[in-house]
């Protein structure tokens, strides 16, 4: 059952070199607060598996907004994501040698994620057939069914999944607002370790049964968020 | 044609393609222009690949939430009446699965066997396909909305040169110049542009046009 822990011991959980899972898409999403205390403890060599690095200006006109800090700080060895052009860090770190970049379709991205999370051995897609996705590391072949050609596209994990709830119950169970649900609600279900950041951590119950988007089976520990 | 008029009036022209009821997935740029020259009688539910099926009109300052809510660009945005917010999977079931009607978006070059690039100049800009490859595969009908040339520069080729986005997924290609659909013998010119001729169109287009024998004037 989830556990509510501190940010500091949310923090403690997370190792350098660890391979991370942030929901969110162009930062609306990303788990802020958990994400400015990594910014801040300074882990590094960190893979970053998100849609995409954000941007440098949030909404509010913060700078470097959700996981953008991560890339600003140059935390990341390596991102994972399906998108980078709004956060022109990205590309500077990849033409200097210091950050790895996969890039991936996003529905393939989810599904991949979706098939870590749900013991698949794998997606079969006809997205990225004839291209030159064809030839990243994470597609395993191509496959022919009943006359129409897939790609074979790994499934994929990671170490820590840190997601972004509006109201999660002291069982784990999130509910989410807007689009914040985007990636975290299959990333919540692909990592060994689910950091669940709750904009308020609500008593069980207060989230009717039919209301539970993520249930709390997948979720490890919560810490309290809040937009700041 | 002034400058300032070419999206508005590719825009106005592709609306003329989408149907009443059509679920719609509109890419960023010029296809955003296209809600607004629908006709009063067509009503389509537009989806927003980050998680929105039926967005609503773009919220005033007062109502935007840009921290809980955004459209595939990031602007700020909010469901409209009868919509929904779904999850990254379920949006992209809907987009692969073949449930969105149209998507409409914008592109570097096209071919004529149907091929399109628009994610990546390599060396130069790198930015990532986002959710465009699984659009065009996905989506049952493919518009490419842009302007014919790069500043004179063909963009309407034999052969794509740009690493494709997807292969033979276009139906129908529409610019300032006139409307062309992908077909199996290659692109045919349907409409035209009543300000250009067929020649000055074909000497915009790398690819030889296959010219329709019912030519219409482009409206």
């Amino acid at each position: 059952m989830a556990k509510i822990i501190s940010m500091e011991e949310a923090i403690a959980k997370i190792s350098d070199g660890a391979s991370i899972m942030f929901g969110g898409f162009i930062g609306c999403g990303n788990a802020h607060k958990v994400v400015t205390a990594l910014a801040d403890s300074g882990k590094k060599d960190l893979t970053m598996i998100c849609n995409d690095a954000s941007m440098p200006n949030g909404p509010d006109g913060d700078e470097y907004y959700g996981v953008a800090k991560l890339i600003h700080n140059r935390q990341v060895k390596k991102l994972i994501a399906s998108h980078v052009g709004m956060n022109p860090e990205v590309a500077q770190q990849m033409n200097e040698g210091t950050l790895e970049v996969v890039l991936v379709p996003q529905g393939t991205l989810v599904e991949m994620i979706r098939a870590g999370g749900a013991g698949l051995g794998g997606v079969i897609t006809p997205t990225g057939v004839g291209t030159i996705v064809e030839e990243g590391a994470h597609v395993h072949g191509k496959i022919e069914i009943d006359g129409k050609t897939y790609l074979i596209e790994r499934p994929l994990r990671a170490d820590v999944a840190i997601i972004s709830g509006h109201k999660i119950d002291k069982r784990g169970n999130v509910w989410y607002k807007g689009t914040t649900r985007n990636f975290n609600h299959v990333m919540a279900t692909a990592a060994d370790l689910v950091i669940a950041e709750a904009d308020h951590i609500v008593e069980v119950g207060e989230i009717a049964p039919e209301d539970v988007v993520t249930p709390g089976v997948f979720v490890d520990y919560i810490v309290q968020g809040g937009i700041s | 044609m002034e400058r300032s008029m070419i999206k508005g009036y590719i825009a106005a022209r592709v609306a003329k393609e989408l149907k009443d009821g059509d679920v719609v997935n509109l890419g960023i740029g010029l296809p955003t222009l296209v809600p607004q020259y629908l006709s009063e009688d067509v009503h389509v539910t537009l989806q927003s690949e980050n998680g929105i099926i039926g967005t609503g009109p773009k919220p005033s300052p007062e109502e935007a939430e840009p921290i809980y809510v955004t459209d595939a660009g990031g602007s700020p945005a909010m469901a409209g009446f009868g919509g929904c917010y779904i999850d990254s999977a379920t949006s992209f079931g809907l987009i692969r699965g073949g449930h969105v009607d149209a998507t409409v978006l914008g592109a570097l070059e096209v071919d004529e066997t149907g091929n399109l690039s628009n994610w990546i100049i390599p060396g130069k800009k790198v930015p990532g396909m986002g959710g465009a490859m699984d659009l065009v595969v996905g989506a049952k009908k493919v518009i490419v909305a842009m302007e014919h040339t790069a500043k004179g520069a063909h963009k309407i080729l034999k052969r794509c040169k740009l690493p494709y986005t997807a292969v033979h997924c276009i139906d129908l290609i529409i610019t300032e110049m006139g409307v062309i659909e992908v077909t199996p013998q290659g692109l045919l010119l349907k409409e035209i542009n009543p300000e250009f001729s067929v020649a000055q169109v074909q000497a915009a287009t790398e690819a030889v046009l296959i010219i329709s024998p019912e030519l219409k004037p482009m409206a």
